[in-house]
């Protein structure tokens, strides 16, 4: 005797019920795949904001609040690091490569970062990812702008836009360096991270406008203003005239930058560069591991994720009192084929493996079919995704966790039938032979 | 082996939520005896029928069927001694419309292992008993496709099949109408006789009664 071949066979001529049944738990299962992955990019996502990126350095500060100002271009510089300690650790053998980072101005509220073209080469986010241009190309020129993805759709702006910079962060910066206006010569793609949000432009072009700047009107202090050409004041009249009349012999090289990205040639090498840069004696500096920082700062931000995970659990809890629901419905509508069966002898034990066979069954197809239209929508989704929200989800088979959720699915289901299998048992005994409709 | 007794009910009072719905001093059929049970309804007809299938005990007195008291043995060993030795036959609705004809007949010896034991092959015994009711033609229709009388005679096979010593059937005529249903007593008597098995039809229909060996009145006395 195969309870499970009548199983099966009662379950094909209720085809439609079960169906329903099964899809609905499905939508269920796929739905819980989803937030669980968007959870888990989410936390990649941001603990990846830069990758490939051994060490941060910028003036003494906490690493969260390093990470904050160079990375995320959240708060102010309190201070700076000198060009000379940057070229000293640029020039330090064991490095790779250097990016340096110079913050400050704003445009239409999009923080300003000063660099180089070593940003382009160098940074990379997620898994490796370089920044790739859209449109248009790197640096070639003192006031050449490249703009992150958002801010070049938000502003409508394409390449040959002419983007005036003005000094201190916000949209409502008083003071605009509108004597020199940056031409965009290239968009970035999206990213999801910070970049999307920032107009880079070359070092150069910083030091150029505060030139001017300092010429033209005269320099206020406020917070956040934290520009190495403070220090310049005395020379900038002459400078910016040179600049003027294009003499091409004018020191655009800053004095002061706000941080800047290390790449060591060996990994390892990091942490001895860190603890040498953090006890560096000439100037007070702080070295920051980003992966370190990254959870660090993950941990204080990442109440979203449980908020996600809570909404996941919550989604799964419903997927199962809707199949309770449909169990129930169907041992309503199956009291004629228990009295039947009963009738030829199968026994109550039979009657609730028939029960917990067809929970089994459902269940188990509502997984892989759960799982299925995850992996059908996350393929189909995935170019919208990552162009709406810079987030490229990798197709890979369900993690360790992923795969005991599924395992609890399944034995949720089973266990949910349980009830309703007893119920059978007993309305299996009390009904006896006759059948009540 | 005619002669001996297959069901032998004493003293049997039963109840119903503290009302006596059924008293019976005795109530004896033979083997391969041939027993109509008539009476009005609430007369007890379905409460016999549920002691004597063993889903339910009396609350006093015995049921012994070939032998054996059903009141002595657990629920389990009822449910065994029901799938072995009692073929069972509704009023209507008997068969399970997602399997095919033949499935539904040899559905009995999937539950008992004595009763697939007698048959060497289930589906070829199926379709014998098929034949033999004029079903032949049916047997891997669906049960929706047939009509009640068609599917009465299906009840009926898949009640035989295995050779169960004792075959019960409530109101299994009430469907059909005057000619169907004499046609279907004529066949469950008949295979009945080929099998040697004891059968206690219970309807409310008197007019099949003079057909039967003996029939016994609920409600009244033994006619």
């Amino acid at each position: 005797m195969s309870p499970y071949s009548l199983s099966l066979k009662s379950m094909k001529h209720r085809m439609g019920s079960v169906m329903i049944t099964v899809v609905s738990l499905a939508l269920g299962v796929a739905l819980l795949l989803g937030v669980e992955r968007i959870r888990n990019e989410a936390r990649y996502g941001f603990t990846n904001t830069i990758s490939e990126t051994d060490l941060i350095v910028g003036a003494r500060s906490g690493s969260v609040s390093l990470l904050l100002t160079s990375i995320f271009h959240i708060g102010n510089v309190t201070d700076n690091v000198s060009w000379e300690t940057y070229q000293k650790i640029e020039r330090n053998p064991q490095v790779s490569w250097t990016i340096p980072l110079s913050l400050g101005d704003s445009h239409k509220g999009y923080t300003v970062l000063g660099t180089t073209n070593a940003y382009f080469e160098h940074y990379k986010y997620g898994q490796k990812r370089a920044l790739v241009m859209a449109e248009g190309v790197e640096f070639a020129d003192t006031y050449d702008a490249v703009l992150g993805a958002e801010v070049a759709e938000e502003l409508g702006y394409t390449i040959g836009q002419q983007i005036v910079l003005a000094h201190g962060s916000g949209d409502l910066s008083f003071v605009e360096h509108s004597e020199n206006p940056f031409t965009v010569v290239g968009v970035l793609k999206r990213t999801g991270t910070p970049i999307d949000q920032t107009v880079h432009v070359p070092l150069e072009g910083i030091e150029a406008i505060h030139l001017d700047f300092n010429n033209g009107e005269g320099h206020v202090h406020h917070a956040g203003c934290n520009h190495s050409s403070h220090k310049k004041e005395v020379s900038s009249l002459d400078a910016f005239d040179a600049l003027l009349a294009g003499d091409e012999e004018v020191d655009l090289t800053p004095t002061e930058i706000t941080a800047f990205l290390v790449g060591m040639k060996s990994r390892p090498d990091a942490v001895m560069l860190q603890r040498a840069i953090n006890t560096h004696d000439a100037e007070a500096l702080t070295a920051v591991l980003p992966g370190v920082a990254l959870t660090e700062l993950w941990q204080v931000v990442g109440v979203v994720e449980k908020i996600l995970f809570v909404v996941s659990v919550l989604v799964l809890f419903v997927s199962l009192a809707s199949m309770f629901g449909a169990l129930m419905m169907s041992i309503k509508e199956r009291r004629r084929e228990i009295a039947i069966l009963r009738s030829v002898g199968a026994r109550p034990r039979h009657i609730v493996s028939l029960v917990l066979g067809e929970a089994m069954l459902v269940t188990l197809a509502a997984i892989i079919l759960g799982a299925s239209l995850f992996y059908v929508a996350l393929f189909a989704l995935r170019p919208l995704i990552q162009e709406r929200v810079g987030m490229w989800i990798e197709i890979t088979p369900p993690t360790s966790t992923e795969w005991a959720m599924l395992g609890i699915i399944f034995c949720a289901g089973v266990l949910i039938a349980l009830l309703p299998a007893w119920r059978c048992y007993r309305s299996s005994l009390s009904d006896g032979l006759t059948i009540k409709l | 082996m005619t002669g001996e007794i297959a069901v032998e009910l004493k003293n049997v009072r039963f109840a119903w939520e503290q009302d006596i719905v059924l008293e019976i001093d005795h109530f004896e059929v033979r083997r391969g005896e041939k027993l109509f049970v008539g009476g009005p309804s609430g007369s007890g007809k379905s409460s016999l029928l549920s002691l004597l299938s063993g889903v339910t005990v009396p609350a006093e007195g015995s049921v012994e069927l070939l032998g054996q008291d059903l009141s002595s043995m657990s629920n389990a060993q009822r449910d065994v001694f029901r799938a072995d030795h009692i073929g069972y036959i509704f009023q209507m609705f008997n068969l399970l419309p997602f399997l095919t004809v033949l499935e539904n007949v040899t559905l009995p010896l999937r539950f008992s292992k004595k009763r697939n034991a007698r048959v060497s092959d289930a589906k070829a015994e199926g379709l014998r008993l098929l034949r033999h009711l004029g079903m032949e033609e049916f047997t891997e229709r669906r049960v929706i496709d047939l009509s009640v009388g068609q599917q009465q005679r299906v009840a009926a096979a898949r009640a035989l099949i295995g050779g169960p010593e004792i075959v019960l059937a409530d109101e299994p005529t009430s469907a059909l109408d005057e000619t169907n249903s004499r046609a279907f007593v004529d066949l469950l008597f008949q295979e009945c006789e080929n099998t040697g098995a004891t059968l206690i039809f219970v309807s409310h229909d008197s007019s099949l009664a003079e057909r039967f060996d003996r029939s016994y009145l609920l409600g009244g006395e033994e006619a």
